[in-house]
């Protein structure tokens, strides 16, 4: 299985009007030690049904989302991913399509990255979105470039309470940036407004999520206000399924708009791909890492849509650019627009409203002490009484996951697991969790 | 056409969400959303239309020839598609358990083997999520490496030809590194006068595309390893053209001690319009200690994740990489098999046979045999005709073909950067060759015919200048 | 777009900018061929009025869709005026390089560095050899 055409014929007559002999002719300028003189060493090639087999096989030995009742979430949902979504993305002239260099034969996903742009800036309430990042943890990093080079800054504000993934991503670029990283501890869970202003003065930008990694419900209206006031650009990590029930933080004073775009639209895929967003007031468009995509009028007149403010990127400023990126998500993007489209507003607020109401459901069900009191969306940490380690595990053998053990990431919660609900749970498969709990040990009914 | 927003109809919509029957959630009032995204509302057949109408409006591989040179547009198997749809790939979380996803393991385990034996290195991370990710990783493993050795403050310069990616001398920058030209030759090779001039106690490493943006091998590659190898650098090799060379040449074996591949160019991932792409990186020994964690081990028949890298970079983005691109890059290579040179082999002969029909009626600047890609200029249909490269390429359009990249690498004046790869057919090289050489002679009798091209396409010529002044880059509502 | 022109009376650089002195300062902007080869501008980002410039270095920069310009200065000086008007004007450089699309004043610190410049004759045999 090798998807090439030629013949011996067609090898034989192609070397003959090059003037060569053979193919190895063509390769007589690479240096003769740094050629490779033997085959090399990988597994024979495979039939696509023996392919088909063998992938089977690997997958089978995966235990996913369909095989247990899993409660997993912490910043990668279980969303439903409507048909219309795979049919839009296996089109196979947006599917196998480079970036739009050519916008005469391009105008598809040119007009689809627009409408792209417009849904992340109405839900996040901002001026203007590039046409994606690479995902939700590398968006924050994004974003501190972008920052830098608004304000000449180098001290960045990172709230404890920002999904761990994301402040490692931050942490390993920051010193090449030229930026040093000050992390805000949460306090009971959520960020203290008080703490965040100090930490902010002489900051480049304050980064805080909503809701936060642990569920919590930040007052973040307030946090956008103080970093303000202490002179650093307020930035937004949030959840897109939450933008149908929480305010747009572009109506609360923030200057950017970044995070996880795949609960909108894309499969869990182990981890990606999927889309990173990032969207901020207009202000501060020049800065922006990435494609955006602009409006414009070919020569008789007709709209049609262009790569635009190209001369930030790579290709023309080089290493004065506004970052490197080049590839970036665009199909995981197309796939978040189909599906915000077909959900519409109503839809979006229906989702997370009922995510909501099935973690609140929960919650009274279970009757296990939240680690923190703090209101909450469609996830929240409760405390088990137990070493979080062995109710999972104790759990699994029953086809539930119950959680994230979320002690790794922050001091002091050993017993927690934090629990996420999407409106695919149902009351049944709750009553299915709570029996799994009760059945190694957790005391369900203490509240 | 209409916007989707423009099809939008109040009180539409295509989803249905389930019912649970719940009481509504109490979120606090402070926080709750005063008016509603704006979110389009339409019926699920007038969605699916749209979105169809909008791909008839784009060009794939699935549609014609794609030439794009330095991006490597070659089929796209369908099985791929598949593969990445089967359940236990497609829907396995993150955060599940190791014990629970060793298939995903396995198959990224295995990927990390088969990279670092095609590239001659010694270890992979697979998590990077594209080529300029790559290279930003690469460049913050080799400032990680210096700083262990106390040379961090003293070496603070990558060296780069001029012929380099844009995205070379970006990722130098924010990687906190200076950037230090060198000039190439007049066979396109590096200027090695200039070079040694520009290496010394400063350098850090050099980056270097191989074969080059020209589609030429760098003849002198192991006396450019020795230079800033005796000067204690590092050398860095951009994978953007690997294609050139699986099997034939390991970048490892030419002296490079760290590169990153792109996934979706040599091993066929679709690239959707602008991504999804991966970035993987390997490394020789000397630098595996600073690879992200998590890496995927294997110990004795399983597999985990190994977040224990105490000199680790740390991460460069969310979980273990983008692992359906994984699938399909692992499905492509275990199709090939050990004949992956083939793959390299043709892809070669193909360029080839192109350059030989075009480049009497094209300027060459290099005389030599390409490697995958190759370098025509424009300029003689310039100075006679008025007829720019730009010209040439919006005219092919109206043969069908995508165009070719044009005006890069900046040293050739009109440039046009062909790639044809390794999976297509004779017939179709010939009648793309045919349509160039027509735009050839209509450059000299009918100039204004290519001034005013593309004539078939849903757009004429478009006002870049416009978008850029008068940025609209939403759409507004209120202005209907 | 207006035709290829290189007045006399002007100090030209060959960073393709040119001087127009009166007394002790100066205005700035780029030629004929630098707004040709630079294609239309769309984006316009100069120094601040009242920031030094030195001869040779950046004053600014000009940005078509596809290139970004820096703007070399011809003298040094001290920039007293930005040319406001070019906000939405931006392609008064393509169409008037020599009138409208000025770019800076300056108040001149060295009036000696003019006799390193060159006037209209020999810029234009330079560009002959580009």
């Amino acid at each position: 299985m090798t998807f090439t055409s030629l013949t011996d014929s067609d090898r034989r007559q192609m070397l003959a009007t090059i003037g060569v002999d053979s193919i190895e002719q063509l390769f007589a300028e690479i240096p003769a030690a740094v050629r490779l003189n033997r085959p090399l060493a990988l597994e024979p090639a495979l039939s696509e049904a023996e392919l088909w087999a063998h992938m089977a096989e690997l997958a089978e030995r995966n235990v996913h989302v369909g095989r247990e009742l899993s409660f997993l979430g912490a910043g990668v949902y279980d969303h439903y991913v409507p048909a219309v979504v795979d049919t839009v993305m296996q089109r196979g002239e947006f599917l196998t399509a480079y970036t739009p260099y050519q916008p005469e034969m391009s105008q598809g996903v040119l007009q689809a990255i627009f409408e792209y742009q417009t849904a992340i800036c109405e839900l996040t309430g901002m001026d203007v979105s590039n046409a994606s990042g690479y995902d939700g943890m590398t968006v924050a990093a994004d974003a501190c470039y972008v920052a830098k080079l608004a304000t000449g800054r180098n001290k960045v504000v990172v709230a404890e309470a920002l999904n761990p993934q994301a402040r490692e991503v931050v942490r390993t670029f920051a010193p090449g940036f030229g930026m040093e990283v000050v992390e805000v501890p949460h306090t009971d869970g959520a960020t203290d407004p008080d703490r965040w202003r100090d930490a902010a003065a002489g900051a480049a930008l304050a980064i805080f999520q909503q809701p936060n990694f642990l569920g919590v419900l930040e007052d973040a209206p307030a946090l956008a206000e103080a970093a303000t006031a202490a002179g650093a650009l307020p930035v937004a990590h949030v959840d897109p399924m939450s933008l149908g029930v929480l305010e747009a933080p572009g109506n609360y004073g923030c200057a950017l708009a970044i995070g996880e775009g795949q609960p909108a639209g894309n499969y869990l895929s182990y981890g990606g791909p999927h889309y990173g967003f990032l969207a901020a007031r207009m202000e501060y468009a020049r800065q922006l890492p990435g494609r955006i995509v602009g409006e414009t009028s070919d020569r008789d007149g007709r709209r049609g849509y262009v790569l635009t403010l190209q001369t930030r990127e790579q290709h023309i400023r080089r290493e004065k650019a506004t970052s490197n990126i080049t590839s970036n998500q665009t199909l995981l993007a197309l796939g978040g627009l189909v599906y915000l489209s077909w959900l519409g507003p109503s839809g979006i607020s229906e989702v997370g409203q009922r995510s909501a109401a099935l973690a609140e459901h929960a919650k009274r069900r279970l009757g296990l002490p939240p680690a923190f009191d703090r209101p909450t969306l469609r996830e929240f940490v409760v405390r088990t009484g137990m070493p979080a380690r062995d109710v999972i595990d104790g759990c699994k053998k029953l086809g539930v996951h119950p959680g994230l053990a979320v002690g790794r990431y922050y001091e002091g919660l050993d017993d927690a697991l934090m629990m996420a609900f999407t409106e695919r749970r149902t009351v049944e498969e709750i009553e299915r969790l709570a029996d799994a709990l009760e059945s190694v040990g957790v005391r369900l009914g203490q509240l | 056409m209409k916007l989707i927003y423009e099809r939008s109809q109040a009180g539409r919509r295509a989803s249905s969400v389930p019912d649970p029957g719940l009481p509504p959630a109490d979120v606090p009032q402070r926080l709750r959303r005063a008016r509603p995204a704006r979110l389009p509302e339409l019926a699920e057949p007038e969605l699916v239309r749209h979105f169809t109408e909008l791909s008839t409006r784009n060009f794939g591989i699935d549609t014609g020839f794609y030439p794009l040179g330095s991006c490597t547009m070659k089929y796209n198997p369908r099985v791929n598609e598949r593969l990445v749809g089967l359940p236990g790939f497609r829907d396995l979380h993150p955060y599940q358990d190791d014990a629970d996803a060793q298939g995903a393991l396995e198959l990224m385990w295995r990927l990390q083997e088969i990279l670092a034996e095609v590239v001659g290195l010694d270890a992979v991370t697979l998590q990077p999520a594209a080529g300029s990710q790559g290279e930003l990783t690469g460049l913050t493993l080799i400032s990680a490496y210096f700083r262990d050795r106390g040379e961090h403050e003293q070496r603070r310069e990558i060296v780069i030809p001029d012929t380099a990616h844009g995205t070379n001398p970006a990722s130098v920058t924010m990687a906190g590194y200076n950037v230090v030209k060198v000039n190439v030759d007049a066979r396109g090779n590096i200027d090695m006068d200039d070079l040694r001039g520009k290496v010394g106690p400063a350098t850090a490493g050099l980056m270097l595309t191989n074969p080059s943006t020209l589609g030429l091998f760098e003849e002198r590659i192991e006396e450019v390893a020795a230079i800033f190898h005796e000067a204690g650098a590092l050398l860095y090799y951009d994978g953007a053209n690997l294609n050139a060379v699986c099997g034939v040449s390991r970048p490892g074996d030419m002296g490079f001690d760290v590169l990153h591949f792109n996934l979706h160019k040599t091993f066929s991932q679709p690239h959707g319009g602008g991504g999804p792409g991966a970035g993987s990186v390997a490394v020789r020994d000397i630098l595996e200690p600073y690879l992200p964690a998590p890496t995927v081990v294997r110990e004795g028949d399983s597999y985990r994740l190994d977040y224990d890298r105490p000199r680790s970079i740390g991460r460069v983005r969310g979980f273990g990489g983008p692992f359906g691109v994984f699938v399909r890059a692992y499905a492509f290579i275990r199709m090939w098999g050990p004949g992956l040179r083939e793959m390299s082999e043709t892809a070669v002969l193909n360029a080839n046979y192109m350059l030989a029909r075009l480049r009497d009626d094209y300027e060459l600047h290099y005389d030599r045999h390409c490697m995958h890609e190759f370098v025509l200029s424009a300029r003689g249909l310039k100075k006679e005709y008025g007829v720019t490269a730009l010209d040439v390429v919006k005219r092919l359009m109206d043969f069908g073909y995508h165009p070719p990249t044009v005006y890069f690498p900046l040293v050739v004046p009109e440039a046009l950067m062909i790639e044809p790869t390794e999976t297509e057919a004779k017939e179709t090289l010939d009648e793309f060759c045919d349509a160039m050489l027509a735009i050839v002679r209509e450059a000299a009798e009918t100039p204004e015919l290519l001034k005013q091209a593309p004539h078939t396409r849903p757009v004429s010529r478009l006002d870049e200048a416009a978008a850029a002044k008068r940025l609209v880059v939403r759409h507004h509502f209120d202005e209907q | 777009m207006s035709d290829a022109s290189y007045p006399d009376g002007l100090y030209y650089n060959e960073q393709h900018d040119w001087a127009r002195v009166e007394g002790d300062s100066a205005t700035f902007g780029i030629t004929w061929y630098a707004q040709d080869t630079l294609g239309e501008v769309v984006y316009y980002s100069p120094a601040a009025v009242g920031t030094a410039v030195t001869q040779g270095g950046e004053y600014g920069e000009l940005e078509s869709t596809k290139a970004v310009s820096p703007l070399i200065s011809p003298l040094a000086g001290e920039v007293t005026e930005v040319n406001d008007a070019l906000e939405g004007n931006e392609s008064s450089v393509n169409d008037d390089p020599y009138g409208d699309g000025w770019l800076i004043k300056v108040r001149l610190a060295d009036p000696s560095q003019l006799d390193s410049l060159m006037d209209a004759a020999a810029y234009q045999a330079y560009i002959e050899t580009l």
